[in-house]
């Protein structure tokens, strides 16, 4: 084993941290470059993200028009256009949609190629996803703020920490709303069809990170403990909330904090289930 | 006669495969029952944080969620499965179609027979029908005939804009989710009163593309309620009518669509 060459890409504990990197680095770039032929689809998903956020952030401004103080669960009207047209932005960073890549390979048997390589799966599809990522943020997130800065009023943040923070916690929603897409592909080891686990992903995804309306419109008990128990408003709710500084500092800081955890958590997950599901796969087409 | 018989052949086809997988038709049932019901939820949502939207209070509001929802789904039953168009025309799987000695929409319609969203058809039309006792309606027998056509011109409309929406695919075969800004965003506008969107965005969907028709205007109707807008108090009674343009436009922009395909050429 230690004749391999330094040119092979490879990613374990046994080589030298420099290559990992390296290899991780070319998955990471060729997650981006596949995104970015995907021109076309780039442009018309931009055009619904941008439909929806006036649909949303209308809805929304009209709900604060009646609140006290007009102010609905804490959120000004600058605050609430921003919630909506950035979340519309990162609604394609994160993915949350439509990533069936890895059931799709398990139930064909593709999969088998992916077990012969000398980096681990979930390793390989973070780093891809990672690379879809960064093109999602150099594109699509773009459209929709661009957007709603130039038809809404939106939020200047005060603090000096808020923008890092934010891109911390972009990050950590990126990381985390892999490792929820891998657990529920995963299923697919088991299921040998995971698309029930995925359709109720996709039902309850959306409402309960956030994307609806701002979770903290529910009773407080519920908010605390989706944000508590579950990882989805860590998926979308968290980064706006940080950006749009709804909460003070140490809460701000705190709900980054409480994301790296499930992110942590769920990455650690994804290995476990990957591992298990190793040991008993049967590949699929002989 | 033998064209029924094909369209049964083509439908009892469907109902077959769909009996093989039970556990995957319960999930499908369940989960799209579940996307109309949080639809409904987020409008409850909403009006805890505020008595009215666009002026309108929350029972209002829930006539016209509901209007949407009953018409909507009886689109999306019915030719909803149009938006695999962009599949067929992408694989060339339309050729197949096109051999057949049957016409191609009809064809795409009754290949899927989508029971699966059955469920939530029974859940829209529970809802129009709580929000119709749950306002004070002055019934005339106007409004009996107004409450039970609206719903069918809501869906005539919708299963239009399905299908004009699908036609991009014969242009533009990656149009990808622009068709669903205007078939789910669409819905999402009807769900709500008008009054809360402004200027030229509502101007766009609600009078250019016809949306404001589908339940904002007959719910004013059915409400006995001014237009804050300014239209005249009949609109509402002949909106259902904007179905009638609405599938004529449809119905064109497919058949210039379909004579417009060429094949993938494999």
């Amino acid at each position: 084993m230690d004749r391999i060459g330094a040119s092979v890409l490879t990613i374990s504990p046994g080589r030298p941290f420099r290559a990992s990197l390296t290899t991780f680095g070319a998955l990471v770039w060729s997650g981006f470059r596949r995104y970015a032929t995907y021109r076309q689809a780039t442009i018309a998903g931009s055009f619904t993200n941008i439909v929806f956020g006036f649909l949303r952030c209308y809805v929304l401004l009209a709900v604060a028009a009646g609140a006290v103080g007009n102010r609905p669960a804490g959120y000004d009207v600058e605050q609430l256009a921003t919630y909506v047209w950035v979340g519309q932005g990162l609604l394609a960073v994160t993915g949350m949609w439509g990533w069936a890549e890895l059931a799709d390979r398990i139930r064909t048997g593709d999969i088998a190629s992916d077990l012969l390589r000398p980096v681990p799966p979930v390793v390989s599809y973070l780093a891809a996803d990672l690379g879809r990522a960064l093109h999602g943020v150099l594109t699509r997130f773009l459209g929709p703020v661009l957007v709603g800065l130039l038809f809404f009023p939106l939020v200047t943040p005060q603090r000096w920490q808020t923008v890092p923070l934010f891109v911390l916690s972009v990050l950590l929603a990126v990381v985390g709303c892999f490792g929820c897409r891998f657990l529920i592909n995963a299923t697919a080891y088991w299921l040998q069809d995971a698309r029930g686990p995925q359709m109720l992903w996709t039902l309850g995804s959306g409402v309960l990170a956030g994307l609806y309306f701002p979770l903290r419109l529910l009773p407080e008990w519920l908010t605390v403990t989706l944000w508590v128990a579950t990882p989805l408003p860590g998926l979308l709710q968290t980064p706006l909330d940080v950006l749009v500084e709804r909460d003070p500092p140490a809460l701000q800081a705190g709900l980054v904090a409480l994301q790296a955890i499930w992110a942590v958590l769920l990455i650690w997950l994804a290995t476990v289930v990957q591992r298990r599901a190793e040991r008993k796969l049967v590949v699929q087409g002989g | 006669m033998g064209e029924i018989r094909a369209y049964a052949a083509l439908a009892g086809g469907k109902w077959r495969s769909m009996l093989s997988y039970r556990a995957s038709f319960a999930a499908e049932m369940l989960s799209n029952v579940g996307a109309t019901v949080l639809d409904v939820t987020t409008v409850f949502v909403l009006f805890r944080a505020t008595a009215q939207i666009g002026g309108f209070t929350l029972a209002q509001a829930i006539l016209m969620t509901g209007l949407t929802a009953f018409g909507f789904v009886l689109a999306d039953m019915t030719v909803g499965n149009i938006d695999d168009l962009k599949r067929y025309v992408r694989t060339g799987q339309l050729d197949t179609m096109l051999t057949r000695p049957l016409p191609v929409l009809p064809q795409l319609v009754f290949t899927d027979l989508p029971l699966r969203k059955l469920l939530r058809l029974v859940f829209g039309a529970t809802i129009y029908g709580i929000a119709l006792a749950a306002n004070d309606i002055d019934w005339t027998p106007a409004r009996v005939v107004l409450a039970a056509v609206v719903p069918v011109g809501a869906a005539f409309f919708f299963g239009a804009i399905f299908v004009l929406t699908a036609s991009f695919a014969f242009w533009w075969v990656e149009s990808g989710e622009i068709g669903n800004g205007f078939t789910y965003g669409g819905r999402d506008f009807t769900s709500y009163p008008i009054t809360v969107y402004s200027n030229w965005f509502r101007d766009l969907f609600a009078y250019t593309l016809g949306f404001g028709f589908v339940s904002y205007q007959p719910a004013l109707a059915l409400l006995g309620r001014t237009d804050p807008l300014g239209l005249p108090a009949w609109a509402g009674y002949v909106s259902p009518l904007v179905a009638l343009p609405a599938v004529a436009i449809a119905t064109a922009v497919w058949r210039v669509g379909i004579r417009h395909y060429r094949s993938t050429g494999s």
